[in-house]
């Protein structure tokens, strides 16, 4: 009994450690004067409509979701070719690809953005805005890579060989068995990689920083040189799109089996 | 559709387009950054080609050293404090029914979806001295004024573990998940107490996962750029806030190149380390 | 003397009840096998016994002390797991001797048992050898060792051949009953084998749904099953509609089945009547003629299906005593009365 009482309070606790910060922040975004503090004096949510009325806050919004919206698609457009040959085709020497698709996310995101930053400068393209589209899509290139090879091995490949014994070629099972299968493998690959760009500072910064502001940076840049309240509606405003995400994703969708879990159950059944 | 071996050139038309895409804008990239490091630096902020290893030899002052040693320490503590939280966590999360243990998935994703740049923000607002805890205490009476807590060793490292706590704990998740609930149970029946049962018999057979956790978590930590400086004083910069302050402020492309170049090697050398440990567990 | 009571032992889940107030007295030294379809409750009950498990209500109690609050750890049992649960961090005679460390004793003492055990279980000098370098058998033993090595008063073991393939299953089956019987330690085995439960068990209790349907020796539950369900999970068996006439017989579709009576109160039942008491011959000379509809030859046994009335049920006997019979052949069928069996529907 101690046990569980124990295991309660680790719990509280941790939820406590995570929730803190972020339940300062949404109490310092409607404090009513453009001041940093906490507890709150007055309400207002002025600074929630800021976010839309204030012709900056709102470039930096377009911007973030413009972004977002195209290097999501272009990363799972990059993933998706990439995970079905690897399901479908026996290469090994094409392995490295694969590794190539996962290595950026396991370093740290400085290098790429470094290298990245290198690079459009050698070439002669820094600072254009289409430059962090295709920056954001390879660095997040694993995350639908990832979810996309889950996927696909978790499609019983009896399915497909029946189709081809009923008379489909390749194309057809692709677009008639194999596409169903996977749709929603690709869906939730396609919302991680949306919120996560939508985040994501580094790269944006050390690629078009200087040219596009991204509401990321545009929150730093208030953090340097000048505090307002529209920081923190912001961030209050991401963390509810990432938990509507990832809540919806939750909601159709296999959340612990997308996270490695195996498809059983529930944890506690007769 | 068995895995069959391609059988012509059409048959590889599936990687092209993502191979070239990779190999233009991610390994080209890399080459790029290995020969700016090689550049050497113009006043003004621009470089011009050359080869020289003037910004590796820089590496070699005492300064740089201490950079190093700290960036490690500091990344290694933020490692083993994470994983070291987490177990528990992860444990008790994986015996979750279903439902609860999605609860808490949306919200790990959530908060680790967050930038740097706004958990810089959130734990800086934290640990004011106008918005945080201390004001809270204040207002409770436990406190006689509100007291700034940054910037602090301390707040870097909490910030930092903040930071990496979901990631371990995703990190962890699909090996505890899978463990046997048997292993444990089995344990209890020969006699052991539920907490002799998890250090005698599930921790040990999860040895190689914490072990790859660590070296994970520790590249991550590694990669934090914004936290040291936002949160601590300049004793307590990193690495990679050296590499964004030298790229971005000073304008030296060429040493910052180089120094990202010796991150990189650090990182390559440890994550090969993780997979050499989890082929061993895949052979056993 | 007493041994493991379970009084009014239930448990649910929700709205869901998976033990359905168990009521069992199990001697001191008997083997029991719980023995049920998937899903009835066998292995629950099984965990709650272990404390794995905590019941919704009633009480559980060995030799005299009440169990039913007390945590696994400490009540001194031995559970063999379907999954076996060996500890792939430690040698085999690490994983036997786990009880032991745990309970403090000395290393030549621990070392000594190991070497008992493993001899009783034909493991003699595996001591050290990992656990992963093992068959599917030793590993079996391995657990059983395990279990036993700090001497417990209580033996569980759930499914735990199921792992096995047959011949093996059939060696262990006969060899964990002589252990038991050796050791005269109060077993409690959760099977869905009824063969298993046969040749194991002094005490077989069928389960269905959560509660005992019948709990007694297996030759008693195999002669003298006391429902439909349990006739029919036990061995095989054929289950038919019988309707009561004016007398108060049996009727099987309209023809009088002499000598058996139908249950008082009971308009419509269920027929009980194993194959090997279904008696062919020539048409005409039974209670009833049949259409063969298939013919199944095993070599020592002949199992003939026949159909009559859109009903298939069957008929089985051994090839000296059956005359052969092609599909398609009409047959007359007799029912041996003393072994038909009526129950409510």
């Amino acid at each position: 009994m101690i046990a569980r009482a124990l295991n309660r309070i680790y719990l509280g606790v941790l939820a406590i450690f995570l929730a803190a910060p972020l339940m300062i922040v949404a109490g310092v975004s409607v404090n009513e004067k453009q001041s940093l503090e906490f507890p709150p004096h007055g309400f207002s949510l002025s600074w929630y409509l800021e976010i839309f009325t204030n012709a900056e806050w709102r470039n930096a919004l377009w911007a973030s979701l413009g972004l977002a919206t195209f290097s999501a698609a272009l990363a799972v457009a990059v993933a998706f070719p990439l995970a079905w040959f690897g399901w479908r085709r026996f290469a090994p020497w094409t392995r490295i690809f694969q590794l190539l698709g996962v290595a950026p996310f396991i370093l740290p995101p400085v290098i790429t953005a470094l290298g990245l930053l290198t690079f459009w400068a050698t070439t002669g393209f820094y600072g254009q805005a289409w430059t962090a589209v295709i920056s954001h899509a390879i660095f997040f290139v694993t995350l639908p890579l990832v979810t996309l090879t889950l996927g696909f091995s978790s499609i019983d490949r009896s399915v497909v060989e029946v189709a081809s014994t009923m008379g489909a070629k390749d194309g057809t099972v692709l677009r008639t068995v194999v596409m169903p299968l996977i749709v929603p493998y690709l869906i939730s690959g396609y919302a991680f990689t949306f919120v996560l760009s939508l985040n994501e500072y580094i790269i944006a910064y050390m690629t078009v920083g200087f040219t596009v502001e991204t509401l990321p940076i545009k929150i730093f840049n208030a953090l340097r040189y000048g505090y307002t309240p529209t920081m923190a509606s912001v961030t209050v405003l991401f963390i509810a799109l990432a938990a509507s995400v990832f809540g919806l994703i939750a909601r159709f969708g296999d959340l612990p089996r997308l996270l490695g879990a195996s498809a059983t159950e529930e944890g506690n059944s007769p | 559709m068995k895995q069959e071996a391609p059988q012509g050139v059409a048959d590889y038309a599936p990687i092209v387009f993502p191979g070239l895409m990779l190999l233009v804008f991610f390994v080209m990239p890399f080459g790029t950054m290995i020969a700016v490091s090689f550049f050497r630096r113009d006043q003004g902020g621009f470089y011009t080609p050359d080869f020289v290893f003037n910004n590796y030899e820089r590496f070699l002052s005492p300064f740089f050293g201490n950079v190093l040693g700290f960036s490690i320490l500091l990344a290694i503590a933020v490692a083993i404090a994470c994983v070291a939280l987490a177990l528990p966590f992860t444990f008790t999360l994986s015996r979750m029914p279903r439902r609860t243990q999605v609860l808490w998935l949306v919200a790990l994703l959530s908060v680790l979806s967050l930038s740097e740049v706004i958990i810089g923000f959130a734990w800086s607002t934290l640990l004011s001295r106008t918005a945080g805890i201390t004001n809270i205490l204040v207002y409770m009476g436990l406190m006689e004024a509100p007291r700034a807590l940054v910037p602090s060793l301390g707040a870097v490292l909490t910030a930092m573990i903040y930071q990496a706590f979901p990631y371990t704990v995703l990190v962890m998740y699909p090996a505890l998940v899978r463990l046997d609930p048997t292993l444990l149970e089995a344990a209890k029946t020969l006699g052991a107490s539920p907490l002799q049962a998890f250090f005698n018999v599930v921790v040990p057979a999860l040895r190689n996962t914490l072990v790859a956790t660590v070296i994970m978590v520790f590249v991550f930590a590694l990669g934090s750029y914004l936290l040291p400086q936002i949160l601590g004083r300049p004793s307590h910069w990193t690495l990679s806030v050296l590499i964004t302050d030298q790229a971005v402020y000073q304008s030296n492309m060429p040493f910052a190149s180089a120094m990202a170049v010796l991150l990189v090697l650090l990182s390559l050398a440890l994550v090969g380390l993780t997979s050499m440990v989890g082929r061993k567990e895949n052979a056993a | 003397m007493s041994g493991l009571v379970l009084d009014q032992v239930s448990k649910r889940f929700g709205s869901f009840t998976a033990v359905d107030q168990v009521q069992l007295s199990v001697p001191k030294g008997s083997f029991v096998c719980l023995l049920g379809p998937s899903g009835c409750g066998k292995t629950t009950l099984l965990r709650m016994i272990a404390g794995l498990d905590e019941p919704s209500a009633g009480r559980i109690s060995l030799e005299g002390d009440d169990l039913t609050t007390v945590p696994t750890h400490r009540r001194n049992i031995g559970m063999v797991f379907q999954s076996l649960a060996l500890f792939a961090h430690l040698s085999v005679g690490q994983n036997i001797a786990y009880a032991l460390r745990i309970r403090g004793t000395g290393q030549a003492q621990q070392d000594r048992r190991v070497n008992e055990l493993l001899e009783m279980v034909h493991l003699s000098g595996y001591a050290n050898r990992p656990v992963a370098k093992l068959s599917g058998g030793q590993r079996q033993r391995v657990a059983i060792a395990r279990a036993l090595a700090h001497s417990p008063r209580l033996f569980l073991l759930d499914e735990p051949l199921s792992a096995l393939d047959a011949k093996l299953r059939e060696e262990m089956q006969v060899e964990l009953r002589q252990l038991q019987q050796a050791l005269g330690i109060t077993t409690v085995v959760v099977t869905h084998d009824q063969r298993e439960a046969m040749t194991m068990a002094d005490l077989v209790v069928v389960m269905g749904e959560g509660r005992i349907r019948q709990a007694a020796a297996p030759i008693d539950i195999y002669r003298n099953p006391v429902d439909a369900f349990v006739a029919d999970f036990i061995g095989t068996t054929n289950l038919l509609p019988v309707t009561r006439n004016l007398q108060g017989g049996a009727l099987l579709w309209g023809h009088v089945l002499d000598g058996v009576a139908m249950p008082a109160g009971l308009s419509n039942a269920v027929l009980s009547i194993r194959p090997e008491n279904v008696l062919l011959g020539v048409p005409g000379s039974g209670t009833l003629d049949a259409t063969v509809t298939f013919v199944r030859d095993l070599g020592a046994t002949v199992e003939t299906f026949l159909s009559a009335n859109d009903t298939t049920f069957v008929s089985v006997a051994s090839p000296r005593e059956r005359a052969e019979l092609l599909v398609g052949n009409t047959v007359g069928v007799s029912l041996s009365a003393p072994n038909c069996l009526v129950f409510a529907p």
